[in-house]
């Protein structure tokens, strides 16, 4: 019972940690919270549906067309909701807000496009399932965990090894002074952008195939719990996300299995309430870090 | 090879600049001197496009970069060793320094990342460390370091020896001149304005947004207005 919950409890923490990893990197860079990433992981996740009903693609490929799909929302937010903003150096609620009119926009075309009715995600790996003996693991929790897992992988690699990452870090840090070093801000921060969507959306399909339903408000309730590990991992933090979403899944899984069943969606709130009297700062974030990876 | 054409900027409504107007030649070292709040960061921030001028222009080898962005100028070939340094802190010493070269794309980054340890010895030693666990003076080896990594025309210092031990400053004002001597134009700008005079070819004397005197260093070190005011009386 202990190892099978535990299973589960790391499934859904995996998909927890890559949105998260979304919130964090775009307020690592930019300093705001994008309101509108848990409906880009809910276009991920329609994404993925289309590709595998509409055009019969695998599931990988499906998630390789959700993230690219993601990465291309990501862009077109970037530039019609964070830019205009940033350019004429109005609050710094104003980016907040308008991405708040991006969700609320972006479930409406869902809403439109699919309808409000719950769909099931069918894949060709339903059903299987390995006995372990003291667990049991589907091949869907294995697909969904081993492609998070392998996901946070690659980011942390491009984000500590390459070029490309180091300048995210400069520019994460400091803005004025990685412009001074020759690097072109807007396009890392455009860069950034994309990623964290097209991690949300790839995030998208993953729930989407744990849970086999998919609807359009399923962004809203992510996004929240993803906004929950942000804090709880320390405001862009990458490391704190991953942890954080292993943290939440295996606590929200635990809360159901030994009693709390319909509180499950409180643990996640409950657990910020009761850190942020103990470490403001996060889990994983030293004292006076400011909140940037 | 930098000009500056009666540059107007400012913060909101404040006037910092007063239509300055300065030239920095080729291969010497210009200082630009005077008391806090004269304008002299301003002009730094203005030249590397972080404040916009609202009148006047910049020009660098000839062109007209007064609409450039940062990252543009800098890629041009003038490096900015800014006031208070700007360490990236969450950073290694190497990944500071790799970032200095950022924009190059040539074969010969490594051996420039030698020649700054060779250079600065102790930031070999602490290459793998965090730039934000460095002392003040490591930071501004280190700040010097990252400049020299682009490979710059024109190195722009805002206050190097700014809250250095003496024994550092001197330090940092050899590595400056060997800088000089390696090619590299220089502008200065400096609250300690004797050790300033003594490297520097031509000095600009700021006061409250405008140049009130120009002339070759030495001149403008014997000016009795200067000992006056920045060299603590008269001398012989």
């Amino acid at each position: 019972m202990f190892f099978q919950q535990l299973v589960n409890g790391l499934t859904l923490g995996s998909s927890y940690a890559v949105i998260a990893i979304g919130y964090t990197l775009i307020f690592g860079v930019l300093n705001i919270i994008n309101m509108a990433h848990g409906e880009i992981f809910m276009l991920g996740a329609f994404i993925g549906l289309l590709l595998v009903t509409k055009f019969q693609f695998g599931i990988f490929t499906a998630l390789l067309g959700a993230m690219v799909g993601g990465a291309i929302l990501g862009y077109l937010l970037e530039r019609t909701a964070l830019r205009p903003l940033r350019q004429k150096k109005v609050s710094h609620l104003a980016p907040l807000i308008s991405t708040i009119g991006v969700a609320i926009f972006l479930e409406s075309v869902a809403l439109n496009l699919f309808g409000p009715q719950t769909r099931a995600f069918p894949s060709e790996f339903s059903g299987h399932l390995l006995d372990f003996s003291f667990f049991k693991i589907s091949m869907i929790q294995v697909i969904s965990l081993g492609t998070a897992v392998f996901l946070m992988l690659v980011l942390q690699l491009l984000i500590e090894k390459t070029k490309v990452g180091k300048s995210i870090r400069a520019t994460a840090e400091n803005v004025e002074t990685a412009g001074l070093l020759g690097i072109n801000t807007n396009k890392v921060i455009v860069w950034t952008v994309m990623l964290a969507s097209a991690l949300g959306a790839a995030a998208g399909v993953l729930v989407a195939l744990s849970f086999d339903a998919i609807e359009p408000t399923m962004g809203v309730m992510m996004g929240f719990k993803g906004l929950a590990v942000l804090i709880l991992g320390g405001l862009g933090n990458i490391k704190g996300a991953m942890a954080g979403g292993f943290i939440l899944g295996v606590a929200e899984v635990f809360s159901v299995a030994y009693g709390a069943s319909s509180y499950r969606d409180a643990v996640g709130f409950g657990m910020i309430i009761i850190l942020l009297f103990w470490r403001p700062q996060g889990l994983f974030s030293k004292a006076g870090e400011g909140g940037r990876p | 090879m930098l000009k500056l054409k009666n540059l107007v900027a400012g913060y909101g409504s404040i006037v910092a600049l007063k239509s300055i107007s300065l030239e920095v030649a080729q291969g010497s070292i210009v200082t630009l001197i005077g008391a806090n709040g004269a304008g002299k960061t301003t002009t730094m921030r203005t030249i590397m496009g972080l404040i916009r001028p609202s009148q006047g222009e910049i020009l660098f080898e000839g062109r007209d970069i007064t609409k450039f962005k940062t990252h543009e100028i800098a890629s041009m070939g003038i490096s900015l060793v800014p006031e208070g340094r700007s360490i990236l802190a969450r950073m290694t010493v190497l990944e500071n320094l790799e970032m200095g070269a950022y924009q190059r794309k040539d074969k010969e980054i490594e051996s420039d990342m030698e020649k700054v340890f060779g250079r600065f010895p102790i930031l070999g030693e602490r290459k793998s460390q965090l730039g934000g666990t460095l002392s003040g003076g490591q930071q501004q080896m280190l700040a010097i370091g990252r400049a020299l990594m682009a490979r710059p025309k024109l190195m722009l210092l805002d206050e190097p020896s700014m809250g250095l031990a003496p024994l550092v400053v001197s330090e940092i004002f050899k590595v400056i001149k060997e800088i000089s001597a390696g090619g590299t134009t220089v502008l200065l700008v400096e609250q300690n304005v004797r050790q300033a005079i003594k490297i520097a070819d031509y000095a600009y004397v700021m006061e409250t947004g405008k140049i009130v005197l120009e002339g070759n260093a030495r001149d403008v070190g014997r000016d009795p207005r200067v000992m006056e005011a920045y060299l603590g009386g008269k001398q012989a």
